[in-house]
């Protein structure tokens, strides 16, 4: 929703906060994920977090979160879904070009990343392109995959 | 400015060493001149004599002629048709190329394409959004956005190779070039978003309108605290409004220009507004050339191309240089050689 969003930004820092503590969390549960099988979890993982991140940032689940540089403003939510900062169509007022009644998502995002605590600098960062086949994927899984230290060669057969 | 080498319709030009394209355009920004850029507007039709007529009207006056794709949303001749046609009688077109009507596997292609038929300039824009044009119901694509576009651009032509890492058997020898709105929100960022740009690999800048030049000193200002002058040409938009009526629709309607009410309020005090708009212009222009790290100005005169030699002429900017246009007198080269 449009006001939980706007609100989310203006507490960014407060979740994230909250959001590296809940990634460490995940990144620790590495070992059970793999016992239950990440391909068998994925569904309902990312499920949740549809729910989640849905009523919290109106996430649109691309798989490739980028909240937490972000100000946790999703930039999935900009009707052109740039992913590196505004267009040159914002509106004076700060508006979106394409949706008037809508803040411009990278106008929200740079105020909230002014208050993030890693500092502002993350949202200039060079992101690669969107991965589409992620679409509707967990990043939180993902996340835990690629962070969590990898587990020994299984031995040739 | 005068090279040795005048360029011979469907031939390229040498490549300078440190250059990265063939083009007029990027030898002039090197050389430390003052370039000039105009928009041409493609026509609504299929006819190679449309983008000549379009073209022929800036002869003398411009370094380079930027070909829009489907600007304002609208469909009309494509970009990098119409740099092939200019390409190929000599000119020296930017083309510009949105994101908003192709994904990455046509944009690569385009890019090889475009540089396959003489296309020496590509402006990395995202592009307006579908909303604005005659094809509301159009679905906006947005695969990439301007930086990932620049960044895949430049791999191309750097590394050789597509984004799947698939490598090319010849490299696109292209100046790349990206946009950028000083006069929108969120102001603080747009300095650093010419850094991104930059770093993604944007050699030149060309700017939306300017009719704000206290925002542009700052925006400058700014990017010369970030050190980036010395590493971009930046070409300052700038154009002549006919009307205080055009004027109020343009900022309300069109994305991202911005019109301070004085200038409104001038042109509808004026008695003679398009002469007004004009003078304006020049004045724009005089001023702007003023400030440090503006490389030239970008001429966006649409319906009134006409006025672009008019308002050049005045500003004096190209100090009696005359850009190279296809049956240029030769003599014209050797007397300004000779000056």
């Amino acid at each position: 929703m449009y006001a939980i969003r706007l609100w989310s930004v203006r507490h960014s820092r407060g979740l994230e906060a909250f959001y590296q503590g809940f990634e460490r969390i995940v990144v620790a549960l590495d070992p059970v994920w793999r016992f239950l099988g990440y391909d068998r979890i994925e569904k309902p993982v990312a499920a949740v977090e549809k729910l989640v991140k849905g009523v919290l940032f109106d996430c649109q689940m691309c798989g490739m979160c980028a909240l937490s540089q972000t100000g946790m403003a999703c930039p999935m939510n900009c009707p052109k879904q740039l992913r590196h900062g505004p267009c040159g169509g914002v509106r004076v007022d700060g508006m979106c070009e394409v949706k008037p009644e809508m803040r411009c998502v990278w106008v929200e995002a740079y105020a909230g990343s002014q208050r993030m605590q890693a500092g502002p600098a993350a949202i200039r960062e060079l992101r690669a392109p969107v991965d589409r086949r992620l679409t509707g994927t967990s990043s939180w899984l993902r996340v835990a995959r690629e962070k969590a230290p990898k587990p020994p060669a299984k031995a040739a057969p | 400015m005068i090279f040795e080498d005048e360029p011979e319709p469907g031939h390229p030009l040498p490549m300078l060493p440190g250059h990265s394209s063939a083009g007029r355009f990027e030898r002039i920004l090197r050389a430390g001149g003052f370039a000039v850029t105009a928009e041409l507007a493609p026509p609504d039709s299929a006819a190679a004599e449309d983008v000549y007529a379009r073209a022929h009207i800036f002869d003398g006056y411009v370094d380079a002629i930027n070909a829009t794709d489907g600007s304002g949303a609208n469909c009309h001749m494509s970009s990098v048709a119409v740099c092939a046609l200019l390409t190929h009688i000599g000119y020296s077109p930017v083309m510009q190329l949105s994101c908003r009507d192709r994904n990455r596997i046509a944009m690569q292609g385009e890019i090889l394409g475009a540089a396959a038929m003489g296309v020496c300039n590509l402006l990395c824009l995202t592009g307006d959004g579908v909303q604005a044009g005659d094809h509301p119901q159009a679905k906006p694509v947005f695969d990439y956005d301007s930086i990932s576009l620049l960044r895949a651009a430049t791999r191309l032509r750097d590394e050789g190779t597509f984004e799947s890492g698939r490598k090319l058997t010849s490299r696109p020898h292209v100046f790349f070039g990206a946009a950028e709105n000083p006069f929108v929100p969120p102001y603080d960022w747009r300095p650093q978003r010419l850094a991104q740009k930059v770093a993604a690999g944007a050699q030149f800048i060309q700017t939306q309108y300017c009719f704000d030049v206290p925002l542009l000193r700052k925006f400058m200002a700014r990017a010369d605290e970030l050190g980036l002058l010395d590493q971009v040409f930046i070409l300052v938009g700038v154009g002549p409004l006919p009307s205080a009526k055009t004027a109020d629709w343009m900022r309300r309607h069109v994305p991202g220009v911005h019109i301070p009410d004085a200038v409104v309020q001038r042109l509808a005090g004026a008695a003679k507004p398009k002469a007004e708009g004009r003078n304006l212009c020049v004045e724009l222009i005089q001023e702007i050339r003023e400030i440090k790290g503006v490389s030239g100005v970008h001429l966006m005169a649409y319906r009134q191309e006409e006025a672009v030699a008019e308002v050049i002429e005045r500003s004096g900017v190209l100090q009696g240089r005359v850009p190279w246009y296809p049956g240029r007198p030769a003599e014209l080269s050797l007397e300004k050689a000779a000056s």
